[in-house]
């Protein structure tokens, strides 16, 4: 959420280009309507976010005297100062890294290592494991908040890190996304180092995996803003403050839990600085994330 | 999907006759790299719901493991409970009518919405196409808390939303402690024919209220933040049209709008499909928002089943209610998702018009 305004302009340079048909005539008007219209959607998809930003160095009175101004008056570090200072919210910072580098990191091995195995090993009962991990991915997520919380319990992992990030790995989707990858490679490539030996796991390691990079970036995407952005799991996995993630802690700031009043330039500042992380991502990913997404309706 | 699988073994039967040594290995090495992914699956979300469905039938109060001694099978008593009238009847039925306006009007105008964006994206000779794109893109990136602390901001009494309002000489609500039913236009109470029956313990009158105030802002949050997503989709639906197909109707001398509704719509159906069924299943999972924001107030009226199931279980302690209504929110959601495909299904006298349109 840093200024998304100057980050965008290089987009431009990545328009797709479409040659104009000939013949075809398009009125002057019609044109200049549609960037009206496409201007005005994007100022009221971008604007609040800029409020967000700014909000975050105004006073608490100045926040609810002038909502709609960009210009803070007078400008306040109170709200970070307190956020910073006098808060847990570095702590639920910490937990937020832990957690999604873990999961990422988690993720991106084993879900490469499934797909390859349902892509090209064959084994007795791979179907049923490629059936059962479709009938899994039907499950919406809601559903399994009490689940979750029932089998960490007994499980002893209720309040610890292993009970936040482990049934977080648990990822059909991205073994999908993996094997349809792994398939779409020439079997050729691997049949050599086969041929001469190398084991299962070696030519996985050392052959098939590094080809694999645009499918394993995509996996740290989504794994990335999927972890970051979780709360239901968080919510249901731990209740002890010092385990407690950024959309957990916010969250509760949110509904007033921890503060008097309605103190909105601390709780924005917490709201914008939460989203840094996965803004940066998405725009050095963004090209990538754009048409992956879209993509995603083509199989 | 199951395709998939038919369609490797050929390929597998064929190695397995030119390298047999291999075979065994490979079994083993098989099983060894899914070992991971089916215990995680298996652990924290196979057995989980097998442990939820014996709580949905148990009489658990939170004490001690679900699988212990002092717990006892109660039959259907808590999904009876739901039904059967009293304040866990009430409670569903009203975080039903909630959910169920959010997904009647959330889901057509967020689709509406996603479409519109991508055509105007779309169009031709315009510039800047990716920024645009992005602009719509980002609030999906971002976590619902964050969007709501900020919507929180947005719709609050002195907020940016009342205060465009009053440039126009209006008087916005307090939106997020607004419970006033908007389809009840201001009116307290409404008449006896309405208000005398009912069904799970919500009046006719209250049903056909409509979303509160509250829940309307809500609502238009879950628009902002999902419609770049689809909007993604459908254009990506677009840019893989064959121009072909439009440029024959042309030449044909259809109007614009003719062949936007009887070519290029007829194409985009599959999308529409996908972009209504993923966002019924979204709707129908509203949970983040309500924690965050409102707890399900003003008045009960962001209460979701989701939510719901949360908090009768981690609030009061009533496991078998809030396991129970997990399960009726899992079921709505698979009969949610079949309506979408029985209403979109392919219909013959709609082809014949297309091919008249377009031949």
């Amino acid at each position: 959420m840093t200024t998304p305004t100057p980050v965008v302009t290089p987009v431009a340079a990545l328009v797709v280009r479409r040659h104009s048909r000939p013949g075809l005539r398009r009125s002057g008007l019609a044109t200049l309507v549609t960037y009206v219209v496409l201007v005005g959607l994007a100022l009221v998809y971008i604007f609040p976010f800029l409020i967000n930003v700014v909000t975050m160095v105004k006073t608490d009175a100045d926040a609810a005297a002038n909502p709609l101004s960009l210009v803070p008056d007078p400008w306040s570090w109170a709200a970070l100062h307190r956020l910073f200072l006098n808060s847990d919210f570095p702590t639920w910072f910490k937990n937020s890294i832990i957690i999604t580098v873990a999961v990422t990191l988690g993720r991106v091995f084993f879900d490469s290592l499934a797909g390859y195995a349902l892509a090209r090993l064959p084994f007795r009962g791979r179907s049923v494991v490629f059936a059962g991990l479709v009938a899994v991915m039907a499950v919406p997520g809601v559903v399994l908040l009490i689940p979750k919380f029932l089998v960490v319990n007994q499980l002893g992992m209720f309040n610890s890190y292993s009970g936040l990030i482990i049934p977080l790995l648990a990822d059909a989707a991205g073994v999908f996304i993996m094997k349809n990858f792994f398939e779409s490679i020439p079997e050729s490539v691997e049949e050599a180092a086969r041929i001469d030996g190398a084991g299962a796991f070696r030519v996985f390691w050392s052959i098939v995996l590094p080809m694999a990079t645009p499918a394993v970036v995509t996996i740290i995407i989504l794994s990335f803003q999927g972890s970051w952005n979780e709360l239901g799991h968080f919510i249901v996995a731990a209740n002890d403050p010092s385990l407690t993630p950024l959309t957990k802690g916010v969250a509760q700031l949110a509904s007033g839990a921890l503060s008097a009043g309605s103190q909105y330039p601390v709780k924005l500042a917490a709201g914008a600085l939460m989203t840094i992380p996965v803004a940066v991502v998405f725009f050095i990913f963004q090209r990538r994330i754009l048409n992956a997404a879209g993509g995603a309706v083509k199989e | 999907m199951s395709t998939g699988t038919v369609t490797t073994t050929p390929a597998v039967s064929a190695r397995r006759r030119h390298h047999g040594g291999i075979r065994k290995r490979d079994a083993t090495a098989g099983w060894l790299f899914t070992a991971p992914v089916i215990i995680i699956l298996g652990l924290f979300l196979f057995i989980p719901v097998l442990m939820a469905l014996w709580v949905s039938v148990s009489d658990w109060t939170g004490r001690g493991g679900p699988l212990s001694g002092g717990v006892n099978f109660v039959g259907l008593d808590n999904y009876k409970a739901l039904v059967a009238g009293g304040l866990t009847t009430s409670d569903f039925g009203i975080a039903l009518k909630n959910n169920l306006w959010y997904v009647v009007l959330v889901v057509p105008l967020q689709t509406i919405l996603s479409l519109l964006l991508a055509l105007l994206v779309n169009r031709e000779g315009i510039k800047a196409r990716g920024a645009f794109r992005t602009a719509y893109y980002f609030p999906s990136v971002t976590s619902t808390v964050a969007i709501t602390v900020l919507w929180l901001f947005l719709f609050s009494t002195t907020g940016a939303i009342n205060k465009v309002i009053s440039f126009f000489g209006g008087r916005g609500p307090n939106w997020f402690n607004d419970p006033s039913a908007i389809f009840h236009f201001g009116a307290t109470t409404g008449p006896a024919w309405l208000t005398s029956g009912g069904a799970l313990g919500v009046t006719w009158w209250d049903w056909l209220g409509g979303p509160s105030v509250a829940m309307s802002a809500m609502m238009a949050m879950a628009i902002f933040t999902t419609s770049g997503t689809f909007m993604l989709l459908f254009l990506a639906a677009l840019q893989n049209l064959s121009p072909d197909v439009d440029e024959a109707a042309e030449v044909d001398g259809a109007t614009g709008l003719q062949r936007w509704w009887y070519v290029t719509l007829p194409q985009l159906r599959p999308t529409v499909f996908t972009v209504v069924t993923l966002g019924t299943i979204g709707c129908w999972q509203v949970f983040d928002q309500i924690y965050t924001a409102t707890q399900g107030g003003p008045a009960k009226t962001t209460l979701t089943p989701a939510y719901l199931s949360y908090s009768a279980s981690f609030g009061s302690q009533q496991w078998g209610v809030g396991a129970a209504i997990a399960f009726v929110l899992f079921f709505i959601i698979i009969l949610f998702t079949l309506v979408p495909r029985w209403l979109l299904r392919e219909r013959k006298p709609r082809q014949f018009r297309i091919r008249k349109a377009t031949s």
